[in-house]
């Protein structure tokens, strides 16, 4: 009999160990630009909201935060959500986030600056929290960071396991005339990011969201 | 410094120093050289041996194999044939009881037939009543001669008027009792069809019986040339068993395809109700519970046709008594009914769970979702698979008997051919280290000639005596190892054992 016990306990110990070995799970944080020049961009961005949220999959988390003059913040998560691990659930959840995705869309008011570095730091500590297994980053921005008089951003980013994708990088006028700019902005992000110990992409044809979050 | 590199040099010109070198080596090699030759002969011969009994236990394990396998074969084959004489027997049994059970009365029945045939018979063949002794009188009346008397006139013609009543009411009876007869024979056609039809039957049940015990000799010679061991016996199962492997493999196949639709069937909505989110390993929890939910069914399946003594893979239930064996059969049936029920419902709740994201899945694209409800026959449909499927996946306890029977020969031959090629492999390597030994041998004399042709010299011009403990010390050497005078024809005779 205490072997009978001994053997079911270990079977269980052994179930239990199995499933929480590791944690599949994904967590993605988007950066939505609202500064002057890029807000007219931010109905390609709910179209990519709408992919990930059929992408997604019971027990991801999904948030959106906007970028404005100061990113650090809660108050700056314009809608978040642990998806329920019954499909039913989840997709109820998913209607309520796209509603609240296109409402704010709809009544997004222009920033003056753009703290795209406040809105990583958000983006890390709320990815963190999470839990998720696999975390993303994807700024929805121009990469053309401008800070207000006063915000110190000169802060390391913590990233290891973190998977960061610039999506929709519009190149301004100053970069027509000179692409030199464009390619340091960018390269300025890629070593901030692989300085900090995650991974960088650029994806700007957004017809090539296809597998956008199992490549990282 | 050097003269070819790694060699000091000895004089100052290099040629002569690379030419005292070489003569040097030489003279080193010649000296090394009875040395060399019986180690390199004794390390030739080391492989060779070593290798050869290698392979000769190699052999010896496939010998032993062949031999299990071919008690593996004997025994597959004895029990089948055992059981098919068992079913023989059943079924003669059977017969029997069913068509010979009967006999006394069918006997009794056609022995009353005949019985009353026979009364039949002797009735209809009664001779009707012979005309009266009166008419003898009447012919001697006939004979007188007519005279005018009108009493003899009136009497004569009483007397017509009387043998012509008489005849009448004769002929009547003779109508009537040939009508009688008529009727017996009449109503012994029906007892003769029906004997007919009795006899008939016994012919056809007998038939069938002596077909049945033809057969039943044909089985009883197969068992009896297995029991002997004999070669056409092997042959036969040998390629029966081959046959079965792949037809059941076969059948296997499409049995786990119907098990993989079943699968997708239930994965989607086992999610809803274990949740989708959890692992073990890297599968998700829900697809391993849809997967646990077939196992079980075709578990349940198996236990269900071992109850029938349709199969025999577990031999404990087949030698249950009846009353155990049928509670296990309904305990099995009603847990595939119940399992076959909640896949259902399972398969319900995924036509469910998959509209929603389909729906879902348009209203992000930004497509106006459908309201008009679809077809219910897709869902009725998958709801009947999902029911029908566990009784289907029932069945592949007959194809999995016969493809572990088979697969046990099957492998059994796989592994002795591999030992058999092993075996092969290791004498050939072992020949081919013997003969490289050889050559490496003939090498090192050819590198040398130079010293041996000067030896050969040397030794002509020596004295007969010397020459002879030469002999001597080559015997010796020969003894003490080193290779023989090679013989073509015995190598090659070697090579063929």
């Amino acid at each position: 009999m205490k072997a009978f016990r001994f053997w079911v306990v270990g079977f269980l110990i052994f179930l239990v160990g199995c499933a929480q070995q590791s944690n599949h799970t994904k967590g993605v944080y988007m950066l939505m630009d609202t500064s002057g020049t890029y807000a007219v961009e931010l109905n390609k961005a709910r179209s990519i909201i709408n992919y990930l949220l059929g992408t997604l999959q019971p027990g991801d988390t999904l948030a959106v935060g906007r970028i404005d003059t100061g990113s650090f913040s809660e108050k700056d998560i314009v809608a978040k959500v642990t998806f329920d691990s019954r499909p039913s659930m989840a997709n109820n959840q998913k209607r309520l986030f796209q509603n609240r995705v296109k409402t704010f869309v709809r009544g997004v008011r222009q920033s003056s600056y753009t703290d795209i570095s406040g809105g990583m730091l958000q983006a890390i500590e709320y990815l963190n929290e999470s839990g998720s297994g696999n975390k993303y980053i994807l700024i929805f921005s121009d990469l053309q960071e401008e800070l207000a008089k006063g915000y110190v951003r000169n802060v390391p980013f913590e990233l290891p396991g973190f998977h960061v994708i610039a999506l929709n990088v519009t190149k301004l006028r100053a970069d027509n005339q000179d692409p030199k700019n464009y390619m340091d902005r960018v390269e300025r992000w890629r070593k901030k990011t692989e300085k900090g110990g995650g991974t960088w992409r650029v994806i700007n044809d957004l017809d090539r969201l296809d597998n956008i979050l199992i490549r990282g | 410094m050097t003269t070819t590199g790694f060699l000091p040099t000895i004089t100052a010109s290099p040629f002569l120093s690379a030419f005292i070198w070489i003569i040097l080596i030489l003279a080193a090699m010649y000296l090394a050289r009875k040395p060399f030759h019986r180690c390199m002969a004794s390390f030739s011969l080391i492989i060779r041996n070593s290798l050869r009994l290698f392979a000769t236990s190699v052999k010896l394990a496939e010998k032993r194999l062949n031999d299990r396998n071919r008690d593996v074969l004997l025994s597959a084959g004895r029990q089948h044939a055992e059981r098919c004489v068992e079913r023989e027997f059943e079924r003669i049994s059977t017969a029997v009881q069913r068509d010979l059970e009967g006999y006394p009365q069918l006997q009794r029945r056609l022995n009353e037939s005949l019985v009353k045939l026979d009364e039949d018979y002797r009735n209809s063949v009664e001779i009707p009543q012979t005309l009266p002794d009166w008419v003898k009188v009447i012919k001697a009346i006939a004979a007188i001669r007519p005279s005018n008397d009108p009493i003899i006139a009136n009497m004569l013609e009483d007397i017509h008027q009387t043998i012509s009543e008489q005849h009448t009411k004769a002929l009547e009876q003779h109508r009537i009792d040939a009508s009688k007869r008529h009727g017996i024979l009449n109503r012994m056609m029906p007892l003769l069809q029906n004997i007919k039809k009795t006899l008939g039957g016994l012919n056809k049940s007998l038939s069938d019986l002596n077909f049945r015990a033809k057969r039943m000799d044909r089985y009883i010679d197969n068992y009896e040339q297995i029991r002997e061991q004999t070669d056409t016996a092997m042959q036969t199962l040998s390629s029966s068993s081959l046959t079965q492997f792949f037809i059941s493999g076969g059948v296997l196949l499409v049995a786990l395809g119907g098990a993989i639709i079943n699968f997708n069937l239930i994965a989607l909505p086992m999610s809803e109700m274990v949740g989708g989110a959890s692992y073990i390993g890297p599968y998700k929890t829900s697809n391993i519970a849809g997967l646990v939910i077939i196992c079980l069914e075709i578990c349940t399946g198996i236990f269900l046709m071992e109850s029938l003594r349709i199969t025999r893979l577990f031999p404990i239930i087949g030698s249950m008594d009846d009353r155990m064996r049928m509670m296990l059969f309904w305990i099995a049936l009603s847990l595939l009914a119940i399992l076959a029920g909640v896949e259902s419902a399972l398969a319900f709740m995924r036509d469910r769970i998959a509209a929603d994201m389909e729906a879902l899945r348009q209203s992000l694209a930004g497509v106006t979702p459908n309201s008009v409800a679809g077809s219910v026959i897709p869902t009725a449909g998958q709801m009947v698979m999902g029911f029908i499927l566990p009784f289907i996946l029932t069945f592949v306890a007959i194809p999995l008997e016969s493809f572990v029977a088979s697969a046990r020969t099957i492998l059994g031959l796989t592994a002795a051919w591999m030992l058999r090629s092993l075996a092969f492999i290791l004498r050939l390597i072992g020949h081919l280290g013997y003969y490289v030994g050889r050559l490496t041998i003939n090498l090192y004399d050819l590198v040398i000639f130079p010293a041996l042709w000067l030896e050969g010299v040397m030794t002509r011009k020596l004295p007969r005596t010397q020459t002879k403990d030469n002999a001597v010390d080559k015997e010796k050497t020969i003894d003490s190892g080193s290779m023989p005078a090679a013989d073509p024809l015995v190598e090659n005779k070697e090579m063929a054992k």
